[in-house]
């Protein structure tokens, strides 16, 4: 029972890590909830609650409200700038 | 007919003579073939003039994204051939980043599914720009009101 959650861009280097793996949780039931309870951690995982930082769950944009399953693949980035 | 579909995410160069070849040489009736390519810029008018930018994505949902902003665009516009290749990794001023090639038959379609293509792309697909400047400091791109806003013109 096992989620990987991955970090992109400015959000990767402000956190230091660009991946991890956690067991999933029953007190995170939702991506927004994980956001919260990564935050928690303190400095610099604050970073995860800017307004503008956006999730992806196996590979499609999310949001805080979408449930986490086991297995799943979450990413959290900053808003894309690519073309 | 499906439409020919080509989607490629690579740090290898591109050829925009020979895509647009591919893009119509097999088919007979497309009567037009509309491009956009995107380069890194100096923008010397901001702070610091950029010499090179690095791009990242995020491999699996990259091409999921391309692939997913390619169907809505074959789904609105009658395409006879989508080719969109986007680069990634180390990249100097002057360079290619993006090509966006559409096929039709007339061309007000492949115009229109060109624009929106890049329109598209550059807000929902999952790639980032860090540029880095003639003394050597780099900074990662902000995104711009203006993508968002020409992206919401196609809703």
């Amino acid at each position: 029972m096992a989620i990987t959650v991955k970090y992109f861009a400015r959000l990767r280097e402000a956190l230091r890590t660009n991946e991890e793996s956690l067991a999933l949780s029953p007190t995170w039931p939702t991506i927004g909830a994980l956001r919260q309870a990564l935050a928690a951690r303190g400095e610099p995982w604050g970073a995860l609650l800017g307004a503008d930082i956006q999730c992806a769950r196996n590979g499609e944009l999310a949001s805080d409200d979408t449930p986490l399953t086991d297995g799943d693949e979450i990413a959290f980035f900053p808003p894309v700038t690519g073309g | 007919m499906a439409p020919r579909l080509t989607i490629a995410v690579q740090s290898a160069d591109f050829d925009p003579g020979v895509e647009i070849n591919r893009l119509h040489q097999t088919d007979s009736s497309i009567g037009a073939v509309a491009t956009f390519v995107g380069l890194v810029r100096a923008h010397p008018d901001e702070d610091g003039a950029v010499t090179e930018m690095v791009l990242e994505h995020y491999p699996g949902m990259t091409e999921k994204a391309l692939a997913k902003i390619v169907d809505e665009a074959c789904a609105r516009w009658p395409l006879a051939a989508v080719t969109v290749i986007h680069r990634v990794g180390p990249l100097r001023l002057g360079e290619r980043i993006v090509f966006v090639g559409c096929a039709s038959s007339h061309r007000a379609a492949a115009f229109a599914a060109c624009e929106f293509l890049i329109d598209y792309l550059k807000t929902r697909a999952p790639f980032w720009k860090k540029e880095t400047t003639a003394s050597g400091e780099s900074r990662w791109v902000a995104a711009r009101a203006s993508d968002s806003e020409r992206a919401a013109r196609w809703r």
